[in-house]
């Protein structure tokens, strides 16, 4: 037999064996909104605040900003620590300023991953994202890499820098993944980082920098504040 | 404060055969409240043992021959809390297939106290005797704990006798090691946990601990006895008859 | 206890015996559970606010069960149409040789894997090896232990058992060109190192998936170090591997399930990556596995589901509170149980899984406190199906009824006799009232040696009169 033929034998022995069985009635559909803690807040100056001393907690450095100033906030992170290649998607919100921050620090990332890989893994020394939003509750980001910044542009160099808009936060990830509908469309690959990568593997003590970047950096953009013009 | 003026006592085999005073104390005790207690005389066990091994059919074939024996509407007190569980929550599950011993099982279920929870909700201050001072610890069985809550209303129940102070041993809310037929089949892990609670108890510093469950009392004591210590586990019966004015007391004096 | 020999549930209890006799091992059990403990109890201060998140999670989980062959057909179908090939297989052997024809399609001679129980479940890299791929694990804790020959005590912490020393000596001895260090950064430098070019190289990827997501065919991953994520965006082909079971119906079931796993395995709020796959690469992207491969694995699980007494060993999520809870994992740690699952959920599983005979001594080893069922996060009667397990495995097959895999196997004449015996005496007041009071005269005789009691305690003995008797007295 074929594998393909073997894996539909199963399949139909499978099924067979779940179907044979007396059938019982469905529970109702779990009301889930009622079964979660009530939300907090997921906009304004204390929610900004939580969602900040709680990504902290999970040792991401977390810079607030405002809508015109990021790019210059980036440029100081750059110098300060030493980056000489700084990694990130062309054709993002970002992209238009991030020549005036970074120089020729920048590079883009617009090959397939085949043949960028060997400078991917051993020549970047940080990649820079934009983040979908943010989860207030749990100091979160979610992002959704799409054909402008591919997944290992979070996950391969060891500096991670993520540009959050307050403006996007919410309260939970529940309210959040309600709210947007991403059950009528997700992508290849949606994520919820929160802080660095890290392992406890060896006695229970926590190490950071496992497999995944050794440090995150937020940069906080408040483009929810009233006369600070448009969102980055 | 509640009127009830009769219960029954379950004692359970294992008070009958092995801590027949701790069921004497427990009538005393339950007298000094003011109850008349009846003991069916024909009463055996409640079936655990079998059950927990895998024997449901054996439990169930002992405890059908308990379920004419509490006619009245009256409490059943059980002064040792996992078969008080057994009462309460599996006797239903064993009779499930059976309409007629299932109602029966439901009535009897309902109306099960255990013996620590019964006499809380009934002991005046005015009714304590004895106030030297003592530093006990208490130890809860689990399937009591977790079944009937027994540890919280031991609290509330020492909490209300001067003089006794409770002491909190290492991981107190920890199994000690018996579980019934578990004591025999895995000696070597059921001796391990046994020897670490024992050592938390020893450390705690009580002079003496006391339980509302005889199968944990068996345990603990028969380990006990193979160390060079007088601690001993009593059971909390027989420790609150020796700080009530009870009939017993008096007539000992 | 790494080596050739590899522990076996048969051998429960000798590897048990031996790890009570091991001071050291369980002083590191004893504190690594404590610690999980702590963690987690931390982690859910407000009882109601647990007991409410708890139901919803037991909810939705018997949900997903009860519906779980239309579940399955729904997330084939979705997974199908986004380019997700699916393979079912029904037993362990079934699945590797899934993967031998994938990696023989591409010629890949290795793997890069992350943390996975059912790969562990069916031998995975054993398998490969056998064929001359070197599957790789890259989970810390699991790359450590296979560099040492050994296997996961625990599903969350799988080298809970390993100290610094042991990693510094495995490293150094392991990895060609390390420096020999106790410092844990160091360490976990060095694996970094060590497996990144891995990460880069390898042509297929492997992980398993705590959810199936139906509504949208996604495949869901919890994890701390990034291992999954690179095994999920890097190689050019990725193959998941999980349990029929672990389907759930709708996306936002997750993020209950999810703060439930977290903080009952470790004690965290949350992890660092929640990744949710859905499809493979698509058109304009630069990354991610032009291949998404997803073999789910039945190898027992369909024997739990048919009868509604078991159907709950299902709703595990693999948390491991149950084990961290456990007095008696606690004290003989994961690898006597010899099953790829140890602790109460693995004496509840293991028996689907390899039948009642193998087995038989793992639904026993419990005192059936009710720790574990009191921290599981979705409601499973862990106490309830262990008692269960101990009567299927004593009673004899009855032909109404669809038997479990070696029904009856633990059933011996003795013990049957025994409990017919005193279900006899305790049923019949009359025959008990007179074996208690030749007991209690008889009390001397009681033997010395009472089998595994007095083993740590001295022996039972009847008391001079029984209660019914001193009762008896004290009205006349």
């Amino acid at each position: 037999m074929t594998p393909d033929t073997e894996s539909m034998r199963a399949r139909a022995a499978i099924l067979a064996r779940l179907r044979a069985a007396p059938p019982v009635a469905a529970p109702a559909s779990p009301d889930v909104a009622a079964g979660l803690a009530a939300d907090g807040a997921g906009s304004g100056d204390a929610a900004v605040a939580d969602f900040a001393a709680c990504a902290r907690g999970w040792r991401a450095e977390v810079i607030e900003t405002t809508p015109t100033r990021w790019p210059a906030v980036l440029r100081d992170l750059a110098v300060a620590r030493g980056l000489r290649s700084v990694l990130a998607g062309r054709d993002t919100e970002l992209a238009a300023r991030l020549p005036e921050a970074l120089g020729a620090r920048l590079r883009w990332y617009d090959e397939p991953l085949a043949a960028f890989k060997p400078r991917l893994f051993d020549a970047i020394d940080a990649g820079i994202t934009t983040v979908r939003g943010g989860v207030v509750e749990t100091g979160s980001l979610v992002l959704w890499p799409d054909v402008r910044e591919p997944r290992t542009l979070s996950l391969v160099p060891p500096l991670h820098i993520a540009v959050l808009c307050a403006s996007t936060l919410h309260p939970t990830l529940y309210r959040m993944m309600v709210r947007e509908r991403w059950a009528d469309g997700l992508p290849t690959n949606a994520l919820l980082v929160t802080g660095p990568s890290k392992t406890a593997d060896i006695q229970r003590l926590l190490v950071y920098g496992a497999h995944g970047p050794k440090q995150l950096v937020i940069v906080l953009v408040r483009d929810d504040r009233d006369g600070t013009g448009v969102p980055a | 404060m509640e009127t009830d003026t009769h219960v029954y006592l379950f004692a359970t085999c294992v008070v009958d055969l092995f801590s027949p005073q701790s069921g004497l104390d427990a009538v005393e005790v339950l007298e000094a409240l003011g109850v008349t207690v009846a003991f069916p005389r024909d009463q055996t066990c409640c079936g655990q043992p079998a059950y927990t091994t895998g024997f449901a059919d054996d439990a169930r074939r002992v405890a059908a021959a308990q379920l004419d024996l509490f006619p009245q509407p009256w409490p059943i007190v059980v002064p040792s809390g996992s078969c008080g569980g057994m009462l309460r929550h599996h006797w239903p599950r064993l009779f499930a297939d059976d309409p007629q011993r299932l109602a029966q099982a439901e009535a009897l279920a309902a109306r099960t106290v255990e013996f620590c929870d019964f006499v809380d909700t009934r002991l005046a201050a005015s009714q304590v005797a004895d106030t030297t001072p003592v530093r006990l610890a208490l130890h809860t069985s689990c399937t009591a704990r977790r079944e009937l809550a027994t540890h919280l209303a031991g609290r509330r129940l020492l909490a209300k006798l001067p003089g006794v102070e409770l002491l909190e041993p290492e991981h107190e809310a920890e199994c000690c090691g018996f579980g019934g037929t578990f004591a025999i089949k895995h000696p070597e892990i059921s001796a391990a946990m046994t020897e670490d609670k024992l050592d938390a108890l020893q450390a705690s510093g009580c002079a003496q601990f006391v339980s509302a469950d005889c199968g944990c009392l068996l345990n603990l004591n028969g380990a006990l006895e193979r160390r060079p210590t007088t601690l001993r586990g009593l059971h909390i019966a027989s420790f609150l008859r020796s700080r009530l004015a009870t009939r017993g007391a008096e007539q000992r004096r | 206890m790494s080596g050739d020999r590899q522990p076996r549930p048969q051998d429960f209890k000798v590897q048990s015996r031996a790890a009570l006799a091991d001071p050291a091992l369980r002083a590191s059990f004893r504190s690594a559970m404590d610690f999980l403990v702590d963690k987690r109890a931390a982690q859910f201060p407000d009882i109601g606010a647990y007991e409410r998140l708890r139901s919803l999670g037991t909810r939705i989980r018997e949900h997903a069960l009860a519906k779980l062959p239309e579940l399955l057909e729904r997330l084939e179908q979705n997974l199908t149409a986004l380019g997700v090939q699916v393979h079912w297989a029904e037993t362990p052997s079934d699945a590797n040789r899934i993967f031998l024809d994938i990696a023989a399609r591409h010629g890949a001679q290795a793997m890069v894997k992350g943390k996975s129980m059912v790969s562990e479940e069916i031998e995975l890299n054993r398998e490969m090896a056998a064929h001359g791929i070197d599957c790789v694990e890259t989970d810390m804790g699991e790359y450590i232990l296979q560099l040492d020959g050994d296997r996961p005590s625990h599903i969350i912490m799988p080298a809970i058992h390993k100290t610094k020393a042991d990693v510094s000596r495995i490293f150094a001895e392991k990895i060609p060109g390390s420096a020999h260090t106790e410092d844990v950064d160091e360490l976990i430098a060095i694996g970094r190192r060590a497996l990144r070019e891995r990460f880069r190289d390898a042509p297929i990827g492997v992980t398993g998936a705590n959810f199936l997501v139906a509504e949208t065919g996604s495949l869901v991953l919890v994890e701390n170090e990034g291992n999954g994520r690179l095994c999920t965006s890097v190689p050019e082909v990725h193959v998941a591997i999980t349990g029929i079971e672990k389907v759930i119906e709708r996306l936002e079931h997750l993020p209950p399930l999810y703060t439930l796993l977290t903080r009952s395995a470790t004690g965290q709020a949350v992890t660092t990556y929640l990744n949710i796959v859905t499809g493979p690469r698509r058109a304009g992207e630069k990354d991610g596995p032009r291949e998404v491969h997803l073999i789910l694995l039945d190898n027992g699980r369909t024997q739990a589901w048919r009868d509604q007494r078991f159907r709950a060993t299902l709703q595990c999520i693999r948390c491991g509170a149950c084990m961290n809870h456990c007095p008696v994992y606690t004290r003989v740690g994961g690898l006597s149980y010899g099953t790829t699952y140890p602790g109460p959920i693995g004496a509840i599983v293991s028996p689907h899984l390899l039948g009642l005979d193998a087995t038989r001594d793992l639904p026993t080893a419990s005192s059936l406190c009710g720790a574990c069922g009191e921290v599981c996060p979705v409601g499973i009667p862990i106490p309830e199906l262990l008692m269960r397990l101990r009567g299927a495995a004593r009673r004899r097959p009855a032909p109404e009824r669809k038997p479990l895999r070696d029904e009856g196997a633990a059933r011996s004449r003795a013990e049957t006799l025994v409990w017919t015996a005193w279900a006899l005496l305790y049923s019949r007041a009359r025959l008990y009232r007179w074996f208690s009071w030749w007991a209690t005269r008889l009390r001397r005789l009681t033997p010395a040696w009472q089998g595994g009691w007095t083993r740590g305690r001295v022996p039972l003995r009847p008391a001079p009169r029984s209660l019914r008797e001193l009762l008896a007295q004290r009205r006349r």
